[in-house]
């Protein structure tokens, strides 16, 4: 059976619905929350940043520059089956390529020799939760008053069977008939839609990866929409 | 943010990083904001003021930024052998050293002068390269007995303050409280047990409410009730 309508009766290049908050943690510098889709089969991620601080242990410093130390972790309730709260192999990979996808965005020689600690917690899980990280750790850190050159916006393209779908759920990315599936997450740059963090788990042809670019900048506009208007609606409300 | 180029030219819209301020060869960039293909384009999360020639962003939060001459409540983290080193928000660790005292002091018996755990009202004297140093060389500075520490976010402490003091001599003199304010966004109050919850409240409320109009009215009223 090929792959011609979405589970949830999207369109092929529908994001589901996004919600997104500034302010969620009162004692962090800066936080935020963003989630994929709704409150009961969404993903939900929380981010909360403090610093720039002293970074200990001392070694550990840059000269020249501070670090992202970002930590991503999915709560135990966060899926169906209990996951082991703390570090693991996903986790530690996820919380690098954040670190990877943000530090090109930071003005990181502000400040040489301290840090900026990122952490991103699941709440719920249904897939794309590395992206509701991203998105979330990046107005979060706008929030902190970091200095950045712009904002990210991260968002997962897949392809099922043959068709490219935007912004995929773990009922799609489970999909085994015809080509089976892919998922690529993207991270891109607000302003210059530059690539800051690209995956790729399952195959695609060459032609085709461009084809979910294209849907990944159209995705991304979307996502940095919702996350400026948070940022700025925050006014009336508490700091 | 339509309605706020509507009204009078001092509304102040927020910005985000990465968002264009003005376009056009009129302006200048300012704190905070930088030049790219004709644009004056934000570097950080802030109100813009784009009132003047020179288009700048005033910080509504984040952490401290400490800066030569600045007046700031602090902490002690630890005692070495010729000072202190003192907890005052910000990215960097901050030192008090020994000469920096304004009287004499043994060496040998730094403890007897300030303890960890004590609360000092101090200036920012010389910010180095990977840390900030303290002095207590100025009128007013010095250990605060007693009262309880609480902290705020630094970018709302001029609201806390009021115009030329107005806010937060209205809040003293009504909780009958002494108030220090830092500018790091510690403040240490001191009165009776009643007096500094109820001004703690107060403060609490500026920070909160900080963008709203009328404030000092909505304070008055909050004391009262």
């Amino acid at each position: 059976m090929a792959y011609t309508k979405r589970s949830d009766g999207r369109k092929m290049d529908e994001i589901r619905p996004i919600k997104a908050e500034i302010g969620v943690i009162p004692n962090a510098d800066g936080s935020a929350l963003f989630a994929f889709g709704g409150e009961e089969d969404g993903t939900v991620a929380i981010a909360a940043v403090y610093g720039p601080k002293p970074l200990h242990p001392a070694h550990m410093q840059e000269p020249d520059r501070g670090i992202i130390r970002a930590n991503y972790n999915m709560l135990p309730f966060s899926v169906t089956e209990r996951t082991r709260p703390g570090p693991s192999r996903r986790s530690k990979e996820i919380s690098m390529i954040t670190e990877n996808a943000l530090s090109s965005i930071v003005d990181l020689e502000r400040f040489p020799g301290t840090v900026i600690d990122v952490e991103i917690l699941i709440l719920q899980a249904n897939a794309s939760t590395r992206c509701a990280g991203i998105n979330a750790a990046a107005m979060a850190l706008a929030h902190a008053g970091v200095v950045m050159k712009e904002l990210v916006s991260s968002v997962s393209i897949g392809k099922i069977d043959d068709k490219i779908v935007t912004d995929i759920t773990k009922e799609e990315e489970d999909w085994e008939e015809g080509e089976g599936s892919t998922d690529i997450p993207f991270t891109l740059t607000s302003r210059t839609k530059q690539i800051t963090h690209l995956q790729l788990d399952g195959g695609i042809q060459t032609s085709r990866l461009k084809e979910a670019y294209g849907a990944a900048v159209k995705a991304c506009e979307k996502v940095y929409e919702y996350q400026v208007r948070a940022l700025k609606g925050e006014k009336n409300k508490r700091e | 943010m339509a309605e706020a180029s509507k009204e009078t030219k001092k509304t102040r819209r927020i910005v985000v990083p990465g968002e264009i301020i003005i376009s056009g060869e009129d302006h200048l960039p300012g704190d905070f904001t930088r030049k790219e293909d004709g644009n004056i384009v934000a570097n950080r999360y802030g109100l813009a003021d784009d009132t003047g020639r020179v288009v700048r962003i005033i910080p509504i939060s984040g952490t401290f930024e400490p800066r030569r001459g600045n007046t700031v409540i602090g902490r002690i983290e630890d005692i070495n052998f010729n000072g202190w080193s003192i907890d005052i928000g910000g990215p960097y660790s901050s030192f008090l050293p020994l000469s920096e005292c304004p009287r004499f002091i043994d060496r040998n018996s730094l403890p007897d002068f300030a303890k960890v755990g004590d609360v000092m009202n101090l200036k920012v004297w010389s910010i180095k390269k990977g840390g900030v140093d303290l002095s207590l060389k100025s009128r007013g500075l010095g250990k605060l007995e007693g009262g309880r520490l609480i902290k705020i976010n630094p970018h709302k402490v001029p609201r806390v303050i009021g115009k030329e003091g107005s806010m937060i001599n209205l809040i003293k003199n009504s909780t009958k409280t002494e108030i220090t304010v830092g500018q790091n966004g510690y403040i240490w109050i001191k009165g009776d047990v009643s007096g500094e919850k109820k001004a703690e409240d107060a403060i609490n409320f500026v920070v909160e409410e900080a963008i709203s109009q009328g404030l000092t009215e909505k304070i008055e009223k909050f004391l009262k009730g």
